[in-house]
């Protein structure tokens, strides 16, 4: 009865906020995209279909024929479901792991606490993406799950800090000592009394985690170092800057993955404000 | 004080010390083999081979057991010595190294600093303001959420407008040498890549101090100072001082990232610095020259922090006593 009422009432100002409610429309746009999107085409991403090149959209090819005549929103589609695998999986793993660490961290204190913060400020001052890229760059075939592993191992500093930094406050106060005393396990207690309490944060962690990964993951196929085998919305602008879509002028070509990977994370990012301001109080506009 | 030094000096001895580790282990344990890529692109025959091969081993010191060559690594380290480039046979890495860095600083420490000077007085600025909070704020987003924001502008000034180039540090018909055009020739290919840096970089810290005002303005001591009835202005300045704080050791924590991102910048815009060195290096399977960039970018990011590290004791009395002792 009680959670019904805390559920309405977070809908309530759910609902009402802006920033959140167009984050959300935007995002689940997407999403809508990348499910239905492929079924939309009937032609395969890198199949040649337009024997002659690079054309404009029209209604044929909605979004125009890249410079080998292969079908532009066939690939777009294809390259959105990889992009919200990459941030569903990736971005997935660097909260999970964040939150094991940041709790450990948090809750146990001492000597782990310790360890577990110079291994986060290590992993944290070591910049990943360059490791990534050496990674990256020696296997010779490379799958998207692959990838996914790879960034969501690298990713999970800030969330282990910010986790940390939470559950460390929430640690002394009086319902988690009176659970202690009451002789719960410390697993218990994290899962019953300190994660509850901190919902909202692992919610907005997984947000953020979630839009960083899809923009790593942009980084590294833009660079030619993502999956061999599956078209993705970065490899799209990559394939399109190598052949001379800029000189060409084919903007149809690389406008909307760059455009839909800058609306998505933009989203997410606005969605996670508008969460913020739902989730406390203090911070709604007046 | 020492204390304190004492233990981030440590965290940046284990680092680099990893790091190293790390660097030094990733080429060795991958497939691939330097050695094949210079005796491929010579295409001798077989017996010519076999003897290219023992030189090439030995040349670059491959020919000694695995843990040797660890040691090795470190002793060449502390003479300054990287090992030779594969690629660029036979220019030693530290020279190639030498001939990108300035390129890199002359990018990253005006893009770093400018855009988080500008990023967070805007933010500071557009906070609790209902019309620039809804204006600006999206683009921030849109800025932060765009590594892409590099194409479109290489398109507009590059292509449709010709004004900037998009490609090199200088003018292909140029050699470098110290002249008015020359330098006019060096800005202008810098303008491009700067821009794209500051911009995606501004973007972050505004909305960074932008949420950090809100929160101090809702803290206790605004509303007691806000009773008191302190005029807005000054309220303002104390919340923006207790927010600039965290912004610091936010600047600190992401330097990996704008590294990352400046990586990549360079090679959209084929601006010759490490980032893209570092992927010429990564395509001909340069050990060496990996390691090079891989340790100069780690190098830079540890002095980077180290610097902030000492400017946060200035900014912030605080650390001075209270993190002496304590550590959480």
């Amino acid at each position: 009865m009680k959670k019904d009422k805390k559920i309405n009432e977070f809908l309530y100002f759910a609902l009402r906020n802006k920033k959140l409610r167009v984050g959300l429309i935007i995002v689940l746009f997407f999403l809508v995209l990348a499910f239905i999107g492929p079924m939309l085409t009937h032609n395969k991403p890198f199949a040649y279909v337009n024997p002659r090149g690079a054309e404009p959209p029209s209604s044929e090819y909605w979004f125009g024929t890249t410079f080998f005549g292969q079908d532009v929103f066939a690939q777009f589609a294809h390259g959105l479901r990889a992009t919200f695998l990459v941030g569903i999986i990736g971005g997935g793993l660097g909260t999970l792991i964040g939150i094991l660490v940041g709790f450990t961290a948090g809750y146990r204190g001492g000597m782990v606490d310790e360890i577990l913060n110079v291994l986060t400020n290590i992993v944290l001052v070591i910049p990943t993406a360059a490791v990534l890229l050496i990674i990256a760059a020696y296997l010779e075939v490379r799958s998207i799950l692959m990838e996914c592993i790879f960034i969501g191992f690298t990713a999970w500093p800030w969330a282990a800090r910010a986790i940390r930094a939470q559950t460390f406050s929430l640690r002394t106060r009086e319902f988690v000592d009176l659970a202690r005393m009451s002789g719960m396990r410390s697993i218990k207690i994290i899962f019953t009394e300190i994660a509850p309490n901190m919902m909202s944060y692992l919610v907005m962690t997984f947000i953020l985690q979630f839009g960083g990964a899809i923009l790593i993951a942009a980084t590294l196929n833009f660079i030619g170092l993502g999956p061999t085998n599956a078209v993705s919305l970065g490899l799209m602008m990559q394939i399109a800057v190598l052949w001379g879509a800029l000189q060409l002028g084919s903007w149809w070509w690389f406008i909307p993955p760059g455009l839909a990977i800058t609306a998505i994370v933009g989203a997410l990012y606005v969605m996670n404000v508008g969460l913020d301001e739902v989730f406390n109080p203090k911070l709604r506009e007046m | 004080m020492r204390r304190y030094f004492g233990r981030k000096l440590l965290i940046y001895v284990l680092t680099f010390f990893l790091a190293v580790t790390i660097d030094w282990l990733i080429p060795r344990f991958m497939p691939g083999n330097p050695v094949q890529t210079m005796l491929s692109r010579a295409a001798l025959h077989a017996e010519a081979m076999e003897v290219m091969r023992g030189y090439y081993t030995r040349a670059f010191g491959l020919d000694v057991p695995i843990w040797q060559q660890y040691l090795n690594f470190w002793a060449a380290l502390f003479h300054g010595d990287l090992g030779t480039s594969v690629y660029m046979f036979p220019t030693p890495v530290a020279r190639v190294l030498a001939r990108a860095v300035p390129y890199d600083l002359f990018l990253l420490i005006p893009s770093i600093l400018l855009s988080w000077y500008a990023g967070n007085k805007f933010g500071a600025f557009a906070a609790r303001s209902k019309w620039l909070d809804n204006t600006i704020s999206p683009l921030g987003y849109v800025l932060t959420a765009t590594p892409y924001m590099w194409i479109l502008l290489a398109w507009f000034f590059g292509i449709v407008l010709g004004v900037f180039p998009i490609a090199g540090a200088y003018s292909f018909a140029m050699r470098p040498h110290l002249s008015w055009a020359f330098i006019g020739s060096v800005l202008h290919h810098w303008f491009l890549p700067f821009v794209s840096l500051f911009l995606v970089g501004f973007g972050g810290q505004a909305i960074g101090m932008r949420n950090m005002i809100i929160y101090e303005l809702e803290a206790d001591y605004s509303h007691y100072l806000e009773a008191l009835g302190a005029p807005r202005r000054l309220v303002r300045k104390y919340a923006f001082r207790n927010a600039i704080l965290p912004q610091i050791t936010g600047l600190a924590l992401s330097l990996g990232v704008i590294v990352a991102g400046a990586l990549v910048t360079e090679v959209v815009f084929s601006y010759p610095g490490i980032g893209y060195l570092l992927l010429a290096a990564i395509q001909n399977q340069d050990y060496f020259l990996i390691q090079g960039c891989f340790l100069f970018i780690i190098l830079g990011v540890l002095i980077a922090n180290f610097a902030i590290d000492i400017a946060y004791v200035i900014i912030d009395p605080r650390t001075r006593r209270g993190m002496t002792g304590e550590t959480a």
